[in-house]
């Protein structure tokens, strides 16, 4: 199948720069997932990104938007269909809410009727409050501004989404709340999301591929976040991933996802987690009630089994004789 | 009536048909230079926003125009181009380009990264994004400039008066000539007044074209300055 999104030895020098930004860079998306390029300042992940809508045009290498390169393309059609949401929003100061989310479907020359209808879908689908769309941007809260800002990239339906450190500027409770909603989001929408973060935790909540790069746009590893924290290619990338990489792949891991160990004999006593609460929360459990074992609950709260510190490292591959070896 | 009286209401009694006209050519050499000056400093503007090199000889060129003493240089140009409103238009014109040109540029500098950013990324032509956005968003800027060039010509319209071309200069140039006090107080009064009836017109304009600024309430962390009128 062709990939939504592919790159092929794509490389950036900008004049008058003696080293490159991006240096033969290859990836491809797969449609509907979420790919995030995270590195250090300077990896150029944001040069990266740019250069998907053209922002930034490549030194050498290629493009393929569904299997069409994008110079083919007329640059400002290509960017009315690719969503694109940036630190601060960058909403229109001078429109209301409901102006700025329509500001590409106007630009296609949709009818006001249609538009309308849109703006509405779209204020229930990132959960805005309707109240605020004839507000102005200063008027609202840093997470709403988000929102608002994501509202507008989907305006228009774009197969292709582009994200440049969206939560980088709002508290991290509000990050939190806000990164939640684009899983939620994605899930109903299923767009093919880029997302541009420095922020590993981030990467690893929201993608189903990261590529990290390292300084001059040098790709380390391509891998799922699993795998990413699993087995780390190189030193860089295992000190970009930071600390208790096992306790993180734990917490990417929902209990109903793998083999569970059978019911326990006497389940009284013992705390439960549901199938759908990562391992990471049965571990916890077991450390803080000193137990043996958890009891996996299915969603009516029925045991369905359990779960003993031995299955949960066999699920994270950790087998006790491999650690032996390693 | 007392001959000593600071104004005679008679005189401006007998007239007001000449106080009508010279209203008349006053607002017209004003609305005339700054409209002038306003489409000029638009197109030295945006040519100094593309080019740096433009910019320093723009600038350098606007500053040293605006240094020129007025009386001076009417004289100066009278002796090219005659008495004519070619010869006023000039100068004025002249005298608007500095600070026009400078708060056109820092009104449409002044546009937030991240909105420039935003909007082409979206897929904004470059002449959508100077209309829609930049210009749009520069309004407070450009609206103070023109607050400040208007007043500024209304009192200069008054020098080419002096100098023969009609507006409220002509009563003070006379009264001055007769030592008649009361034309000089209708003169400068009148410059006045209309100095600042054109400066509310033009706040009045300003409220109407940027509404956004009026809205204070639950004012947040936009996480930049909206740009705020100079002047």
């Amino acid at each position: 199948m062709v990939p939504a999104l592919r790159l092929v030895a794509v490389s950036k020098r900008f004049p008058g720069a003696r080293t490159d930004a991006v240096a033969d860079l290859s990836l491809d998306m797969p449609e509907g997932t979420v790919t995030a390029l995270v590195g250090p300042s300077g990896c150029g992940k944001t040069t990266t990104l740019r250069m998907i809508n053209r922002l930034v045009e490549p030194t050498s290498g290629s493009i393929d938007l569904f299997g069409t390169d994008i110079r083919q393309l007329d640059v400002h059609e290509l960017r009315r269909r690719t969503g694109y949401v940036i630190q601060q929003a960058g909403l229109f100061p001078h429109r209301t809410v409901a102006a700025n989310i329509a500001t590409v479907p106007q630009l296609l020359g949709w009818d006001k009727q249609r538009v309308r209808e849109r703006v509405d879908q779209l204020v229930g689908l990132v959960g805005l409050d309707p109240e605020l769309l004839g507000r102005y941007p200063a008027e609202l809260s840093g997470g709403q501004q988000q929102r608002v800002g994501v509202a507008r990239a989907l305006a228009a339906d774009p197969p292709l989404l582009l994200m440049d450190e969206p939560y980088s500027a709002v508290d991290p409770i509000v990050r939190a709340h806000l990164q939640d909603e684009l899983l939620d989001l994605q899930r109903r929408v299923r767009k093919t999301i880029v997302l541009v973060t420095h922020d590993i935790d981030e990467a690893l909540k929201l993608a189903d591929q990261i590529a990290v790069l390292n300084i001059g746009g040098v790709l380390e590893q391509f891998a799922t976040p699993d795998e990413l924290l699993r087995a780390p290619a190189s030193p860089f990338v295992e000190q970009f991933l930071g600390r208790e990489r096992a306790l993180r792949r734990l917490a990417l891991q929902p209990v109903g996802t793998g083999p569970i160990g059978p019911v326990p004999e006497v389940v009284e006593g013992l705390p439960t987690v549901t199938t759908g609460a990562p391992l990471r929360e049965a571990l916890d459990a077991i450390v803080a009630w000193g137990v043996e074992q958890v009891v996996v609950v299915g969603d009516d709260g029925s045991p369905v089994g359990g779960l003993d510190l031995l299955t949960i490292t066999e699920r994270i591959g950790n087998a006790p004789s491999r650690r032996d070896t390693a | 009536m007392n001959a000593d009286s600071f104004i005679w209401w008679d005189w401006v009694d007998r007239h007001l048909g000449e106080i009508r006209t010279a209203t008349y050519e006053h607002l017209r050499l004003t609305v005339i230079a700054v409209g002038l000056g306003f489409v000029l400093s638009l197109a030295l503007a945006l040519l100094s926003l593309r080019w740096r090199a433009a910019r320093a000889i723009v600038t350098g060129l606007a500053g040293l125009l605006y240094t020129i003493p007025s009386l001076a240089l009417f004289a100066v140009l009278v002796t090219i181009t005659g008495f004519s409103t070619l010869t006023a238009e000039i100068g004025l014109v002249g005298y608007t380009l500095l600070i026009l040109v400078r708060n056109i540029i820092e009104g449409i500098e002044g546009v937030p990264a991240a909105v420039r950013e935003a909007a082409e990324g979206m897929g904004l032509n470059p002449l959508r994004r100077l209309v829609a956005v930049d210009l749009r968003l520069a309004t407070p800027a450009i609206v103070a400039g023109l607050r400040i060039a208007t007043v500024t010509t209304v009192g200069l319209v008054t020098v080419t008066g002096l100098i023969g071309m009609g507006g409220y200069g002509s009563f003070i140039d006379e009264g001055l000539k007769r030592s008649f006090s009361t034309e000089i107080v209708v003169g400068a009064g009148l410059s006045v007044v209309m100095a600042m009836a054109l400066d509310s017109v033009l706040v009045g304009i300003q409220r109407v074209l940027t509404p956004w600024q009026r809205s204070s309430r639950h004012r947040t962390n936009l996480g930049y300055e909206l740009p705020k009128p100079i002047a």
